[in-house]
């Protein structure tokens, strides 16, 4: 009864705060990985807008951006010691795994938002990856998820840093996420969530298009799209620069 | 300076690579050997997936031969006929090895198979060298005659002889057959020409002259290779024609130095230098299977 109570008090007192939502713009939404492409930094910058004053006495403001690559069903494999050498023995495969995850945040992720919205909305890189794998009598799954994760934070693949956003005024807020040089292509999404009382109150998305460009992508697609004529050209090049070389080397030792 | 390689979808320093590339061309040119087994390995620690880096390898010694072949093509000591039939073998092993690759790259035991094959291959060749060189030093402290037999073994007794007039044979086609699948299969699991295991067993099992035999085995390499290059390509997806190309400036302009520091090393020393260096590399890859890795989890495809 007090509950009800609560929630229609709740309902009555929503039109009387002023509504708060978000605006961001990425300083680009597309990254071109071109042959000389060594990472990139993008830079979000957002701003919180309200239909009103802002209500007394609310709890302070925060903000978490999460930034993530395409998801792809991802094999994991580990080493065991098998006839005196260490060789790859079980295989796990794991579904719906980012390949980049980087969550920057006002703060401690578990401090300034409930546990049920982290895993909802995969805020944090305990919930980067979604979907565990489906358990295998004998193996320990979990294990090979954490392995994921640990092995792309150390190739800079995954971030998460706290602290890193900053708030102005409870109104604009500004952050770098760094893209490194081993990204792989795809469409990723930036995610912006605003936080008070450990409850998002407002989020929007933005889309990031990261794409092989100019010499780069043509490789790539001759190569994926006519195999046979990209072998017959990679040869060319060889038998060009073999011959090249020894006409060179020829005149020069005369 | 970073480049990023298309297929290989790694971001690696250009100056490394042209280093490498000029290294091992160095050394190839200087003991007149095709380098793929040193510089496959090499890629594999600078952090290039084993599977681009077998494949592409495999384009680079494409031109490495070519330019190699044209000499020996001017001073006709490339045995044609004998070159046709190690070459029908290497194009069976070949197509046998891409297979059989495309399989373990599947089930994640590529890296295993690759490492495998280098330590026992580079264990071999690399101890057999030492040991001949170290008698070949010795010896030659002593004065004496080296007596040269004319082999008659086991090989003269099998059926469908063919003349080889280059080489002045009258022999089995089997053993060469044979002697070409195993460099095809070489070819494409290890990402190597094979010269290291042709050139002796042309010289010691088929009993060519040795005039003939670098021209000949640079002629099958080539076909083979090139074959390799472009069963990998349309199987695997896994040559990078950026890589080979940044590989191979290095390694054209390295192996005329190489050629010219050669000349100036005596044979043996040159040989026992080589052995040193094979047996090293065979070491390290033999304790990266050995010594527990820091890191036991690692990220396939998920195809």
């Amino acid at each position: 009864m007090l509950r009800k109570l609560i929630f229609i008090l709740s309902f009555l007192a929503t039109p009387l705060m002023a509504q708060e939502s978000v605006v961001v713009d990425l300083s680009q939404n597309r990254v071109a990985i071109t042959a000389n492409f060594a990472g990139s930094e993008i830079f979000v910058f957002g701003a919180v807008k309200r239909d009103g004053p802002m209500a007394e006495g609310l709890a302070p403001l925060d903000v978490a951006i999460v930034v993530e690559g395409p998801l792809a069903s991802t094999v994991v494999r580990k080493k065991e010691k098998r006839f005196g050498i260490w060789l790859n023995a079980e295989a796990v495969e794991v579904e719906a795994v980012p390949s980049f995850f980087t969550v920057v945040s006002t703060g401690p992720l578990d401090e300034i938002l409930n546990e049920g919205d982290r895993r909802d909305f995969a805020i944090g890189l305990d919930y980067a990856i979604r979907r565990q794998a489906k358990e295998t009598p004998g193996i320990n799954v979990a294990e090979f998820s954490e392995a994921i994760t640990r092995i792309r934070l150390d190739n800079g693949l995954y971030a998460e840093r706290d602290g890193v956003l900053s708030l102005n005024e409870e109104t604009l807020f500004n952050a770098s996420i760094q893209l490194p040089a081993n990204l792989i292509e795809g469409d990723y999404t930036a995610r912006i969530y605003l936080i008070r009382d450990r409850n998002i109150v407002a989020d929007t998305s933005v889309e990031i298009s990261v794409r092989k460009e100019g010499f780069e992508r043509w490789v790539y697609n001759l190569s994926r799209q006519q195999p046979l004529l990209y072998g017959l050209l990679s040869l060319l090049v060889a038998l060009i620069a073999g011959y090249g070389a020894s006409e060179i080397f020829r005149l020069l030792r005369r | 300076m970073q480049i990023y390689l298309p297929i290989a979808e790694v971001s690696v320093n250009i100056f490394l690579l042209l280093g490498l590339g000029g290294l091992v061309g160095v050394l190839s040119g200087m003991f007149g050997v095709g380098g793929g087994f040193l510089m496959t390995p090499l890629l594999f620690m600078i952090g290039i997936p084993p599977a681009v880096a077998v494949a592409t390898e495999a384009n680079q010694i494409v031109a490495s031969s070519f330019s190699g072949v044209l000499a020996h093509f001017k001073r006709k000591t490339v045995d044609f006929k004998m070159g046709t039939v190690l070459l029908v073998g290497g194009l069976v092993g070949a197509t046998v090895g891409v297979w059989v690759f495309k399989y373990l790259k599947s089930i994640g035991q590529v890296e295993l198979l690759v490492t495998l094959s280098y330590v026992v291959f580079l264990g071999v060749i690399g101890s057999l060298m030492f040991v001949e060189s170290l008698n070949a030093i010795r010896k030659s402290k002593k004065p004496g005659v080296l007596p040269r037999k004319k082999r008659h073994n086991w090989i003269h007794g099998l059926p469908f002889k063919m003349r080889f007039r280059t080489s002045g044979l009258y022999i089995s086609v089997i053993p060469p057959l044979l002697v070409g699948v195993v460099v095809g299969v070489l070819a494409a699991i290890m990402g190597v020409g094979g010269g290291f295991i042709m050139v002796p067993a042309m010289i010691y099992l088929l009993g060519m002259p040795t005039k003939v035999v670098v021209g000949t085995s640079l002629f099958q390499i080539i076909f083979v290779t090139a074959y390799t290059t472009l069963s990998h390509a349309m199987q695997n997806f896994t040559v990078d024609a950026v890589l080979a190309l940044i590989l191979l400036t290095g390694g054209v302009i390295g192996a005329q130095v190489g050629a010219r520091i050669g000349v100036k090393l005596k044979a043996e020393q040159l040989r026992i230098l080589l052995a040193i260096m094979v047996l090293a590399m065979c070491a390290k890859l033999a304790l990266d299977l050995l010594i527990m890795p820091s890191e036991l989890f690692s990220i396939g495809a998920g195809e």
